[in-house]
This record gives C-alpha cells, structure tokens and sequence, in this order.
C-alpha cells in the first residue's frame, strides 16, 4: 500500500453551489492544495459565487436555472464520470464546514480496507457539537434512513462522502431538493456494496448556521421520500 | 345504511389513488378519457332529472340529499386531481431538470485534458 503521499490526482470534489460567493473561494483554494481536481456544480447562483469558484481554480460547471442541491450533486457526479482518469468522488459542501483532513482520512480508509463508500459521520467521536435540537432530528432522520434502506449508520444526512468510479456510475440522484441524501444511501444499500464511515468534524460557523437546516425543513424531506 | 356510503367512498379514495399512483402511459389515459365519458354522461343526466342523485341518495346510499353525495363525489375527484397533478408536476420537473443538466454539462469545459492547462491556479 502506497501511503505517502497519498495520490490525489485520481480524485474529483465535487461541490454544489447556491450562493456561498463569501466563502466558495476560500473554500476551493483551501481544497485545492490537496485535491487538484475540484467541480463547483453552479445552481444558478445570483450572488456570483462561480466566478469566484472559478477564479480559485475550480471547473465550473452552471445550471441555467436552480434546480436543487440534489440535482447539482447528480450534476457534478455526472462530469467527474466524464474525466477518464477519476477513480474517486467526493461530495463537499460550498459553505466551509467539512475538512480536507478529514477527507484525506476517508480515502486512506476506503483505500486500506477496500471500500467502495465511505460516509462522513459526526457521531462517531466528539469533534462536533450540534446543538441539542439538530441531534435530536439528525438522530430521527438517520433511524428512518436506516430502517428504511437497509443500511447501518450512524449519519446519514453528512453532506461529505467519498464514491468509487463503479458506485458513482450508478448512482441516479433525482430527489432535486433535500431528500437526495437519504435517496442516495438508499441506492447505496440497494447495490449491495461495501461501504464504510469516518468520522468527520463539522465546523458549525455562525456562516453555516445562518444557512442550515431548519427543522421544518425535515418536514420537507420527510414529505418528498414518502412521496417520491 | 350510513355506512355503505363510507365504506364506499373509502373504497373509491384508496382505489384512485393507488391506481393514480402507478399509472403511466397509454392505459392511464384511456382510462382517464373513458372517465370523461361518464363524467359527461353524469352531466346530462342530472340536468334531465334533478331529482335522480336525492333519490339515489336515499334510497340507495344512505345519504340525505342528493346534493350531498354529489359533493362526496366531488371531495373524491379533488382529491384524484390533486394527486394526478403532483405526479405529472414530478415527471415535469424530471425531463426539465434532464434538459438544464445537459445544457449545464455540454457548457463545461472539455474534461479530457488532464494537464489542466485550461484552468488557472
């Protein structure tokens, strides 16, 4: 096993934009002293966060109108599966909350113990802090997922993931707004691959704050799976 | 005798909505268009005789006037629009999310060029 250093050529970011122009720059920069290869799926931003993104060394790749984060995701899966040489996606927020350390860890993990998946999880140290009310929906949301899908985790609404080339072509995210993360584990319980997860630290900035998930917003997800 | 009429529309509830929910393409809207049919045939007979849906009502149904059970019918077929039109709104935004995604994808820069020369870093 070839450890250091580990090869991030083969590695596609993949990171859905909706108007994160304050942070997307840094973002992509920060990203791409370990991962060369970063796409900023644009949907339909109006705050001009892709030039940004671009201007940070970022592919941008633009939806003429907002489709969803879903659809930017299922976007951005689809171009890295056009790059001949990626052998891995990782799905990355645009907001600043995941860390490349982490991500590095995933693909250590998934390389040593031949995983196709790794999920990001944030109950699996105490890194994390999400206040009382978002654990009690995260924890909700996570045990209908897996009583769902069929599958066993700890986080299933963690935006960061790391996707082998042969799980990411067969993917088929068509959940548009945010129920594509629990259609997303379904598909990957449905396939029957190996999968693992890592524990990641999410940093809850007041940025990110300002712009998370409310709780009516599980309302939402919940309405659009039964309904799907 | 209430009861029948419940048990009825219960019945018809489930049953149009579980069919709407899985029917797509050609036999979808046969069906759809034999029940405009009936819907018309409906029509013209209630305006020939007024009196028939309160005689059907209570003597048949249980239900005290005829201008209920036609307002029975109704919460039904409100409800089968309803479910029709959220299904065919998905379809739409599914082919239209296909079509902004092509769009998105052929105004990408070509990806097969590894050395990345097109970017700035």
């Amino acid at each position: 096993m070839n450890t250091s250093p580990v090869t991030t050529d083969d590695v596609w970011l993949v990171v859905p934009l909706f108007n994160e122009a304050t942070v997307i720059g840094d973002v992509v920069r920060d990203a791409r002293r370990t991962f060369p290869n970063v796409v900023v799926v644009d949907d339909g931003s109006t705050d001009g966060g892709a030039d940004a993104a671009l201007a940070a060394g970022a592919v941008v790749v633009r939806h003429p109108v907002n489709l969803g984060q879903g659809a930017a995701l299922q976007t951005g899966l689809e171009y890295a599966r056009s790059v001949p040489s990626m052998r891995w996606v990782v799905t990355f927020d645009a907001d600043g909350q995941h860390q490349v350390s982490d991500v590095l860890e995933m693909l250590e993990k998934a390389r040593a113990e031949d995983l196709q998946v790794v999920f990001g999880s944030r109950f699996l140290d105490d890194r994390t802090t999400p206040s009382l009310m978002k654990k009690v929906i995260l924890r909700l949301a996570v045990g209908y997922t897996n009583l769902t899908t069929g599958t066993k985790l700890t986080d299933a609404h963690n935006g960061l993931r790391v996707l082998r080339r042969d799980v990411v072509e067969r993917v088929d995210i068509t959940q548009n707004r945010m129920a594509h993360a629990s259609e997303l584990v379904a598909q990957i319980g449905e396939m029957k691959v190996r999968y693992g997860e890592s524990p990641v630290h999410i940093l809850y900035t007041d940025y990110s704050k300002s712009k998370g998930q409310s709780l009516w917003n599980s309302v939402n997800i919940l309405v659009e799976l039964i309904l799907r | 005798m209430k009861m029948v009429i419940q048990l009825l529309l219960i019945a018809v509830v489930v049953l149009v909505v579980a069919r709407l929910f899985r029917s797509r393409g050609a036999r979808a809207q046969a069906i759809r268009r034999i029940g405009l049919v009936v819907f018309a045939a409906f029509a013209v007979v209630s305006i020939l005789f007024p009196d028939l849906w309160t005689r059907i009502a209570q003597d048949y149904l249980g239900v005290g006037r005829g201008t209920d059970l036609v307002l029975y019918a109704l919460v039904v077929a409100f409800l089968s629009f309803t479910v029709t039109t959220y299904l065919r709104f998905r379809e739409l935004e599914t082919n239209y999310t296909r079509l902004a995604r092509r769009i998105a994808l052929s105004e990408a820069p070509r990806p097969d060029d590894d050395s990345g020369e097109q970017r700035p870093s």
